[in-house]
């Protein structure tokens, strides 16, 4: 128990290159996941998240088999998924069933792929649960532009994109392309997800870019707070997570999951008793 | 203008301000269905034109083609002048729906803010002041500032339909659509509805199509009537298309329009329009 809170060794590990890469890489996904988070719970995605997280998983793993980067691979994987999704799924009732299909396919080809892979154990299980081993500086570098084109790109598309999410009837009649703004959505998601898929894996990324903005919209109706909240939540949870984990040396995915759920049970809480104050009043 | 002479010259039909709308034997088919053909219409600066008719009369797809989502198949439309097209900042529309998602995390502030700058790129933080006074004056107008900053999915739909109405006002539209606005909405919050929207009509020259099943609420604030039926229509002032003889014609079956006091009651026209469609208010 003790070594949970060995603030030394916690510190001794922060001088490795390879730990600060990961607290980079985990900010980097904070920032990204968090601001597309509310969106993401505003438009129902978070099973298309997961599905295309897993497409992530098996473009990563393509990747470890032939050689090739596997942040590249990933976010090859993730964008492909994205569009598939995207282009296949306009209609609502069938995203849900072309989300699935897709979904297991991804992942048992990448199980596939895994298996054929002749190196490491540590490394295939890394990509399912996170890894903070996983992230060198090349990647970190891919990470880091990634990023920065999905933050450009939503600052951009941002009020259409949270008009056709909410109110998208009158959001068409406004003139506003519906219909292109969910693919390239999508393509965002995908792309913040497979930055997720290194660091805390294709199984946990939900915890990310899911729960911080489910956990933000319990607290507040005002877009614009609900995504600083969301980036604040995610922040906490990735970064939190790893560092956490460095003296007990565990995978970082409990880490990071447990602190979002955590955060978002505390804003159900806060929810509830602010309703019951407004009843009682 | 001042607002009498342009109710007047609108109902005088025609030589007044130019219309908003204009309609020119516009028709529109669904492959071999046709919902409406040789529509003449023209809407004038301030009139108040009630949209009735039985379900899949072709109501929303009329709103559909004023707002240029959907082309006519043969005919001109034209708004304020131009032909109708996708995005035209001159219409306010409230869209025909059910009550809002109650997990949907927007206050009314911003479902109304949306309508006015939410179509353009960017974030939007250059025009905040000016989306925030235009905001505030939209809910004043409505009389929704007071739950203005509560979640929309859990306000009730009289204060939901409000919102509405505040969105479509909010960037001044010369020509407002409203489809169903009364729907679920008791009779008094009907009337207030109602009442707020022929005010807009008469204090700024707006043109109002207004599609509603409920007649009665309406009834005494509406310029003209669009009623259409299978494929028929009538357009004219209340006292000529609100008779037996009218619907009775439109529909083709016997229909019967009895008068209790200021109400009107239709009976018959379920059979004709192969729908329910009595209007009776409590
Ligand atoms: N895209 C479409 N393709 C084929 N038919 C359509 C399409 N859109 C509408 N219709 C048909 O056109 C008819 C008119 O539809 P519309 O929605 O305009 O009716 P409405 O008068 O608004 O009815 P309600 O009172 O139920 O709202 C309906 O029968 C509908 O099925
Ligand atoms: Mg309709």
């Amino acid at each position: 128990m003790t070594r949970f809170l060995d603030l030394s060794a916690t510190l001794d590990l922060l001088g490795y290159d390879f730990v600060q890469h990961a607290l980079l890489a985990a900010a980097v996904l904070g920032l990204v996941s968090g601001a597309l988070a509310p969106l993401v719970v505003a438009r129902q995605m978070s099973f298309a998240v997961h599905g295309t997280a897993e497409l992530a998983f098996t473009g990563g793993a393509a990747a470890l088999l032939l050689g090739w980067s596997v942040g590249a691979g990933a976010l090859a994987g993730a964008v492909v998924a994205a569009l598939l999704l995207g282009l296949l799924g306009q209609r609502d009732g069938e995203r849900d069933s072309v989300i699935g299909v897709v979904l297991s396919f991804g992942l048992g080809l990448g199980v596939l792929l895994l298996w054929l892979y002749p190196g490491r154990a540590a490394n295939k299980f890394s990509l399912l649960v996170g890894q903070i081993v996983g992230v060198d500086s090349t990647d970190l570098a891919l990470l880091a532009g990634a990023a920065l084109v999905v933050l450009v790109v939503l600052a951009v598309v941002y009020r259409p994109l949270l008009f056709s999410s909410v109110d998208p009837a009158v959001a068409v009649a406004r003139g506003v392309p519906a219909r292109a703004l969910s693919p390239l959505f999508a393509v965002l998601v995908g792309v913040a997800t497979a930055l997720g898929v290194q660091t805390v894996g294709a199984l946990l990324v939900l915890a990310l870019m899911v729960t911080p903005g489910a956990a933000a919209t319990r607290v507040t109706a005002n877009p614009v707070l609900a995504t600083v909240l969301a980036v604040v939540f995610a922040e906490v949870a990735a970064v939190g997570g790893i560092l956490l984990s460095l003296a007990p040396g565990v995978p970082v995915s409990g880490f990071v999951t447990g602190i979002s759920f955590l955060i978002y049970l505390a804003c159900r809480g806060v929810a509830a008793t602010r309703r019951r104050r407004v009843a009682a009043a | 203008m001042s607002e009498a002479t342009t109710v007047a010259e609108a109902r005088a039909g025609g030589a007044g301000p130019s219309p908003l709308v204009r309609l020119r034997a516009a028709r529109l088919a669904y492959g071999s269905r046709v919902l409406w053909d040789g529509l003449d219409l023209d809407v004038a600066p301030g009139e108040f034109l009630a949209v009735l008719g039985p379900n899949g009369s072709g109501k929303t797809s009329l709103m559909r083609v004023l707002l240029g989502l959907r082309p006519l198949t043969s005919g001109t439309v034209e708004i304020g002048g131009e032909p109708a097209h996708r995005g035209s900042r001159r219409i306010g529309y409230v869209p025909q729906q059910r009550a809002v998602d109650p997990t949907l995390a927007v206050r009314g502030r911003d479902l109304v803010g949306l309508g006015w700058d939410g179509h353009h790129w960017g974030l939007g933080l250059r025009g905040r002041r000016e989306r925030r006074r235009r905001v505030d004056a939209a809910l004043a107008a409505v009389g929704a500032t007071r739950y203005a900053n509560q979640p929309v999915g859990l306000l009730s739909g009289g204060e939901q339909q409000r919102l509405r109405v505040a969105q479509a006002l909010v960037g001044d539209p010369d020509v407002l659509l409203c489809d169903e606005p009364l729907l679920s909405l008791d009779l008094a919050h009907q009337r207030v509805v109602s009442e707020l929207v022929a005010r807009r009509a008469r204090e700024h020259g707006t043109a109002v199509l207004f599609v509603t099943h409920e007649i009665n609420p309406v009834l005494p604030l509406v310029d003209r009537v669009l009623y259409l039926v299978n494929g028929r229509f009538r357009i004219g002032p209340p006292d000529e298309v609100m008779t037996s003889e009218t619907l009775t014609e439109l529909y083709g079956t016997p229909v019967q329009v009895v008068r209790v006091g200021d109400r009107i009651i239709v009976a018959g026209a379920e059979n004709g329009g192969g729908q329910h469609h009595v209007q009776e208010t409590p």
